[in-house]
């Protein structure tokens, strides 16, 4: 034997040695127990999937105070029975959900049922929220728990009697909550599937654009097909009516742009909505937005009336003289002599469904205070639209509201100037 | 497009009643290219006019030539909240930070004509008052003069303290009062603070009526920031 290969011997001897004490060593080293396996921090990759499920279901918008610390809650939410004041979700342990269980948020998320076991009122979309999956739910309570602890305790909601007292939920519940979570339609494609789940669950659409009754209650026959939301005084049109926001006509693109850049050749978003895509669509992945624009086309339309026909000629003709010479003057250098905008960054008028929809609200709003269309990722440097409350009296709003509902062949109704001062003593929101 | 503007104008200043003391055109939207700054700001213009000239009333300020900062600071103010007026906070809700720095450079930038000044109906040893404070503060309750910050043609300075030109009586007042029962903030340090809360009802409508008085400066650029001889320290301009 020569030297090298006595060498070489004794390295590989070497080597089987240390490979089987490796061995023995990992079959000696003590495991974790499988009940600490949760306690493990979640992975980074649920954490930044929980972060995108979060903003689909847009908690942050009622969970953290203007100026607020985020998720820390405190806002107060107005509704028709009172002032509820949104809780802190950060994971402090003492005034968050710091020591909650993913068992117990799933349970909150998928019941309604706080993990005190009080019911929630239903301005908390636990309606909506019971079909997210548990996977996601998880991802989501993974995700609350890596955000920054904010010590700020609960503030007592202001709710009037009766509505002060919870047991009444239970009649709500069994009236309009229906728990569980979504089940895929396997007559659809897995796309429109996708879109239901998003527009129906964590994007708890139904919220304003489904009408809630007397009770604060909506009813599933009646879904999307809109209403005046509460407390804010403006107008959620229907999603189902091709006269309002119903998407027959629109291609997949113009509704995945409304939802996820805010602005689109057919119009843009402003108020609630505005809030909506600033807060959570526009954080939403292309394949999410396409696939809510495909659930959304698809929903099968129902008109509550024939649409009307063409109002021009029934209107004063003074009132409409004075709606066409403001439009000349104020409207048409951005909307266009014909109505026709110049898309996307300013809207068309002619045609577009929320001028001409049967509620006038939102357009006398937004002649009175102007607006933005939201800032987003896709369109960071919005146009916007001036306020006109302090150049229109009433009388001058109402004709040209009219005016672009039954110019250019569209199929709106004339306003009143009543209907347009009584918005007038609204503040901007 | 041009002629198409300018038409516009014309009509307008035929259709629609003088609301303000400005020339009308000043406030109707109006622009010359549809991808730049100038149309983007059109939902500024009829309150604040297309230069940012103001509506020469005392609600809706001159902006032009303010520092960027400082217009910066309120447009942030205004979208988050701690500077309270319902239709700025509803205008600028979902703007993000550099989209309002943007507009804020824009008007910054502008150079409009000033309106004509304001007949101020006060006595003339209010005036006084005012020029006094204005020019030396007074001493005896430790309020140092406005031009100490603000600039010696009051035309502010970078980057945050605002330019005192071209603003009406009525708003000035309105924004120490403001200041004075803690409406209104600056950044902390909040200097203003400090000022407004020694200023009493009779030294504000001093200060405000001889400065609406004034006649324009000719230059109306800010001076350039200066952090050594400022009395106070001010949050603002750090």
């Amino acid at each position: 034997m020569t030297m090298a290969r006595r060498m070489l011997v004794l390295v590989f001897a070497l080597a089987v040695v240390l490979l089987v004490v490796a061995i023995v060593l990992s079959i000696l080293r003590p495991r974790a127990l499988s009940g600490y396996a949760t306690a493990v921090p979640a992975s980074t990759q649920a954490i930044d999937r929980g972060e995108y499920l979060a903003r689909a279901g847009d908690c942050v918008a009622c969970h953290t105070q203007p100026e607020g610390r985020e998720f820390a809650g405190g806002r107060a939410m107005p509704t028709p029975f009172g002032n509820l004041y949104v809780p802190n979700i950060t994971p402090d342990e003492e005034t968050g959900i710091g020591s909650w269980t993913a068992d117990e948020f799933y349970r909150m998320m998928h019941t309604g049922i706080s993990r005190d076991g009080t019911l929630l009122y239903p301005a908390m979309p636990f309606a909506s929220y019971t079909k997210v999956t548990r996977a996601d739910s998880d991802a989501i309570y993974a995700y609350l728990m890596s955000v920054p602890p904010v010590r700020q305790k609960n503030r007592p909601h202001e709710l009037r009697f009766p509505f002060n007292n919870r047991d009444l939920l239970i009649g709500w519940r069994t009236l309009y909550f229906n728990e569980g979570e979504y089940v895929s339609d396997p007559a659809q494609s897995a796309q429109w599937n996708r879109g239901a789940y998003l527009v129906q669950g964590l994007g708890h659409c139904a919220m304003c654009h489904t009408a809630i009754n007397a009770l604060g209650g909506s009813s599933e026959s009646k879904a999307f097909e809109g209403g005046m939301i509460p407390n804010q005084n403006w107008y959620a049109p229907s999603l189902t009516s091709n006269r309002e926001a119903g998407l027959g006509n629109w291609n997949i693109k113009e509704i995945s742009d409304l939802l996820q850049v805010g602005t689109c050749n057919r119009g843009a978003v402003y108020g609630p909505m505005a809030e909506v895509v600033y807060n959570s669509l526009q954080y939403l992945s292309d394949d999410d937005a396409e696939a809510m624009a495909v659930y959304l086309k698809a929903l099968p339309p129902h008109e509550a009336e024939p649409p009307p026909t063409n109002q021009a000629r029934l209107v004063n003709p003074g009132v409409m003289e004075t709606g066409r010479k403001l439009y000349a003057a104020q409207c048409a250098v951005c909307h266009g002599d014909e109505g026709k905008g110049q898309p996307p960054a300013f809207p068309p008028l002619a045609g577009n469904q929320s001028i001409t929809m049967s509620s006038p609200v939102n357009s006398i709003r937004t002649v009175l205070n102007g607006g933005y269309a939201p800032g987003t990722r896709k369109n960071p440097r919005p146009y916007g639209m001036p306020p006109f409350a302090h150049v229109f009296d009433d009388n001058e709003v109402a004709a040209v509201v009219t005016y672009i509902r039954v110019a250019w062949g569209n199929g709106g109704t004339p306003v009143t100037p009543a209907e347009t001062n009584e918005l007038r003593k609204l503040l901007p929101q | 497009m041009r002629t198409r503007t300018i038409l516009r104008l014309l009509v307008a200043a035929l259709t629609t009643a003088p609301a303000t003391a400005l020339s009308q055109e000043a406030t109707v939207p109006a622009f010359r290219q549809l991808d730049s700054i100038e149309a983007r700001v059109q939902g500024c213009v009829t309150c604040h006019g297309h230069n940012g000239q103001g509506a020469g009333n005392g609600i809706f300020p001159r902006i032009a030539a303010k520092p960027a900062g400082y217009l910066y600071n309120q447009l942030i103010a205004f979208r988050d909240g701690s500077r309270q007026y319902a239709p700025m906070n509803y205008l600028v809700a979902y703007l993000p930070d550099r989209y309002l720095h943007e507009m804020a450079d824009y008007f910054a930038s502008q150079r409009p004509p000033f309106p004509p000044r304001e007949a101020v109906n006060v006595e003339a040893a209010i005036l006084a008052r005012g020029q006094a404070l204005v020019t030396n503060g007074d001493a005896s309750k430790a309020i140092p003069a406005c031009v100490a910050c603000h600039g010696s043609g009051l035309t502010g300075m970078n980057p945050g303290i605002p330019g005192l030109v071209g603003l009406r009586a009525s708003y000035i007042t309105a924004q120490l009062t403001r200041w004075r029962v803690n409406e209104r903030h600056a950044t902390e340090p909040d200097c203003m603070r400090r000022i407004a809360s020694r200023l009493s009802d009779a030294d504000v409508t001093a200060a405000a009526a001889w400065l609406a008085a004034r006649d324009p400066p000719r230059d109306p650029s800010p001076e350039s920031s200066n952090l050594v001889r400022m009395p106070f320290a001010c949050g603002s301009q750090r």
